[in-house]
């Protein structure tokens, strides 16, 4: 197991390489600079800008020194707020979001296989029809709408809750985030479980669990319910990718000091620095989140157990 | 003798039906039946005769479209319509059951010994842990070696018969008064099937349960049951003591069926006949595993230094449990894998033919596959299944003459040619079997491998296959390489047997002499395990 999971670890360095590369190549390539603004700067107080922060230098020689910094968990300065580094941004932001974003994570998995699971058992009932529309209108209407509706109605109309800020980091203030973050993620884990539960009910081994007498719980806890939860494994991955970067908007709308705004700003003022450093935060994210997924796998399926 | 026992499950008017898109099936149409104390009762019949569908139904495991109706008394208790928590107290305590596919049937997510312990805990009580001695003697009374390591195996570490004898571990956890045993064998390969019967038979004698035995396979029914009840069509046409249903059958489907049973034997071809297909020291092998990070790389030698002759006319049997590399060999001869040694095609040497080489003489050289349902493309007509052949062979040929070559092999396999406007779905596993047939001989070829022709299919319908191929081959001077594990069917279609084992031949010769006297311990343990009956 452990040999196994250094393997993985280090399989993911060249992963990773590959993702810097391309995006610093990609950005670079985009029309724009982190210093084209509306009203242009005199091209002497521009040209000193591009020395201060290396870009009048070859490209290559840019990105070596980028690299090579990088390595060294030096991110470089963002080039709009001027006077942090990216790591100090990202590190500000982050315990923000990852808090924000693990609690969706929960509510997604927990809601979406329950929901999934109890569609699947009454499966074609009112029952079912209701949880597959409503899960059909969690993937369809994006984030940005749902957030203010729920704002509108429980923090405005109902006012049971605080309309955003992340205030004293209670839950009270990160229901509403939370919920809007979760709900795309939460319909996909049921349409998930639902499927592979009802296909699971259908095998030869939970014929032979109920041919045996064993009560209705076991059978479809001990033996379906695992066995559908393979599938519903390995979307956790891309679910956790999607929950950062579906943070964005989310943070934005319920204003929470996150990393998710960083995403969209970056990349809008051509922050390149910052730009990367989300980057990274994503690639290193999904890569966690995959071994994860792997271990998780291994545990679950004796027939993919890594030794 | 079985009639003073007493009856413990009583079985009358029972209807099973299911509600299909196409309105209502009736798979069993009211039946009766009863099984007494102790005996063993076989319930007989082909493919889609309601067996099966008689005993989930009175077991409450049919299909969510599935409906039960009618009458089936368990020692005086209606099981029919029974509350799910007091069925729940027969199931796998009173009535227990062992399926056809022991891998599909074990949850492959927990280890044997948790399986077997689950009806335990569940209908005596106690704990897993106090559950673990009982699991280590059944595991030792079912014949797994090493009891105590296997218990935290996990069924895909296990062989299939061991799979199985973990399956009857679990049925005889609870000291069961019936066991229903659904075609316990079929996935098997012979050998392994007749330690497993015996197994069952030994048990049965043992603990003194009943056991009902669904089964197509008349060899097991005259061997292991006392009484016989013959389905078909979801009705019970004929019941009786298995003495009295094999001597005297008093129903027609059942004369048949037993005259279903493959008979016949092959002349060989004079000695003088010219060798039509040699393979010399054929090897194949496979890599296994292996990759950046998956470890080392490994080969298995599927098959390892085989020889054969085929002769014009000849029919070579090739026989061989799963795994003997018997289908590989068909294949490396056919040089449709890679693989090293000497061949020869009548007179060329065929040894370093490439792919483009070998086309033409592709023709001459046909395949038949066991699967008829997976070996026809489900969107093309029958028509255009036969003659795709054509277009490569014969592209001088014009629309009309292949249509009329289509319509001559469908008449020659015994299929209407109106058939070839219709879609493979449409036919039954036998008729598809005739359709690639007709496909194979449509090119006129010289050599036909024949990989398991008949093993999909009913005996019934086996029995016109084979007559088939042999009127084929007498009509045109085929030979044929018949790769099978069904003994019964390799004696009655060939006239020179190769045995095979882990790749090599174990044994070969005449028919007669491989089957009256064979040899070696290996053909010896086939020949005793197929013909047991």
């Amino acid at each position: 197991m452990i040999s196994f999971v250094l393997r993985r670890l280090a399989s993911a360095v060249p992963t990773l390489f590959i993702v810097v590369t391309i995006s610093f190549f990609l950005m670079r390539f985009a029309p724009g600079g982190p210093f084209n603004l509306e009203r242009p700067l005199p091209p002497q107080t521009m040209a000193n800008l591009m020395a201060t922060y290396h870009l009048d230098q070859p490209l290559w020689n840019q990105y070596l020194t980028y690299i090579s910094n990088a390595v060294t968990g030096d991110f470089g300065p963002s080039y709009i707020y001027k006077d942090n580094t990216v790591a100090e941004l990202i590190g500000k932001g982050l315990p923000y979001s990852i808090q924000l974003g693990s609690y969706a994570l929960l509510l997604a998995l927990i809601g979406g296989v329950l929901a999934g699971t109890l569609a699947a058992l009454r499966q074609n009932s009112v029952l079912d029809f209701l949880i597959m529309s409503v899960s059909t209108v969690g993937v369809t209407v994006p984030n940005f709408v749902v957030g203010p509706v729920l704002t509108l109605v429980f923090a405005v109309v109902l006012a049971w809750l605080p309309a955003g800020s992340w205030g004293d980091g209670s839950l009270r203030f990160l229901i509403l985030p939370m919920v809007a973050l979760a709900l795309p993620q939460l319909a996909v884990f049921a349409r998930l479980t639902r499927g592979s539960m009802i296909e699971a009910m259908h095998t030869d081994h939970i014929r032979t669990a109920r041919a045996y007498g064993l009560p209705p719980r076991v059978v479809v806890v001990t033996h379906a319910m695992r066995a559908a939860m393979l599938p519903v494994v390995s979307y956790l991955a891309p679910a956790a990718a999607a929950l950062l970067t579906g943070s964005a908007v989310v943070e934005t709308i319920f204003t929470i000091p996150g990393v998710g705004r960083y995403f969209v700003l970056g990349a809008i003022n051509r922050d390149y620095t910052l730009v990367m450093g989300t980057v990274v935060l994503i690639a290193i994210f999904v890569i966690v989140f995959n071994l994860v997924v792997d271990i998780l796998y291994g545990l679950l399926d004796p027939r993919v157990r890594h030794d | 003798m079985t009639d003073s026992r007493e009856t413990i499950l009583a079985v009358r008017k029972l209807k099973v039906s299911f509600s299909t898109p196409d309105g209502t099936v009736e798979a069993v149409k009211g039946i009766d039946l009863d099984v007494k104390a102790g005996e063993t009762l076989a319930v007989v019949g082909e493919s889609g005769s309601g067996k099966s569908q008689t005993m989930m139904g009175i077991m409450g495991l049919l299909a969510g479209n599935g409906t039960v109706t009618g009458s089936a008394k368990y020692r005086g208790q209606e099981l029919v319509g029974l509350p799910l928590k007091a069925l729940n107290n027969v199931r796998g305590e009173k009535i227990t059951m062992i399926f056809q596919e022991p891998m599909t049937s074990l949850d492959p997510l927990y280890t044997i010994g948790r399986q077997i312990a689950e009806p335990i805990v569940h209908h005596r009580g106690g704990t897993f842990k106090q559950a673990r001695t009982r699991v280590l003697e059944l595991l030792e009374l079912v014949g797994i070696p090493e009891p105590k390591r296997r218990i935290d195996s996990y069924p895909h570490e296990l062989s299939g018969g061991q799979r199985q004898r973990v399956m009857i571990a679990m049925a005889l956890a609870n000291d069961p008064d019936i066991l229903i045993a659904d075609e316990p064998t079929t996935a098997l390969d012979v050998t392994i099937q007749a330690q497993i019967l015996d197994l069952l038979n030994s048990l049965q004698a043992k603990f003194g349960m009943a056991v009902v035995l669904i089964t197509h396979d008349l060899g097991i029914v005259r061997h292991f049951a006392s009484r016989v009840a013959v389905m078909r069509r979801g009705e019970v046409v004929e019941t009786g003591a298995t003495t009295d249903i094999f001597e005297r059958p008093q129903a027609d489907y059942t004369k048949m069926l037993l005259a279903a049973e493959p008979r016949g034997r092959k002349e060989p071809p004079a000695a003088t006949a010219p060798i039509v297909l040699e393979g010399a020291n054929v090897a194949v092998d496979y890599a296994t595993g292996g990759g950046l990070f998956g470890g080392s790389a490994g080969v298995f030698r599927a098959v390892d230094g085989v020889s054969i002759r085929l002769r014009e006319g000849q029919t070579i049997g090739v026989v061989g449990e799963s795994g003997s590399g018997k289908s590989t060999l068909g294949r490396a001869l056919l040089r449709l894998i890679p693989s090293s040694g000497r061949y020869r095609f009548g007179a060329t040497n065929i040894s370093d033919f490439s792919r483009s080489a070998m086309r033409p003489l592709r023709r001459q050289l046909q395949l038949v596959f066991q699967d008829p349902y997976g070996s026809l493309s489900p969107r093309q007509t029958v028509g255009e299944i036969i003659t795709e052949g054509l277009y490569v062979h014969e592209p001088q040929l014009s629309r009309a003459e292949r249509d009329k070559r289509a319509i001559e092999a469908l008449k020659e396999v015994g299929l209407d040619p109106a058939a070839r406007n219709r879609y493979p779905h449409e036919f039954s596993g036998g008729q598809r079997q005739r359709i690639a047939i007709a496909r194979a001989i449509i090119l006129k070829p010289k050599v036909v491998i024949l990989d398991e022709p008949t093993s999909a299919l009913d005996r019934s319908v086996q029995g016109q296959v084979i007559d088939l191929l042999r009127a084929l081959q007498k009509a045109y001077g085929l030979s044929y390489i018949f790769i099978s594990h069904d003994l019964s069917v390799i004696k009655a279609m060939s006239d020179y047997v190769v045995v095979m084992k882990n790749g090599r031949i174990v044994e070969e010769g005449d028919t007669d002499a491989i089957f009256e006297a064979p040899r070696e311990s290996y053909t010896q343990t086939l020949m005793s395990a197929a013909f047991t009956a």
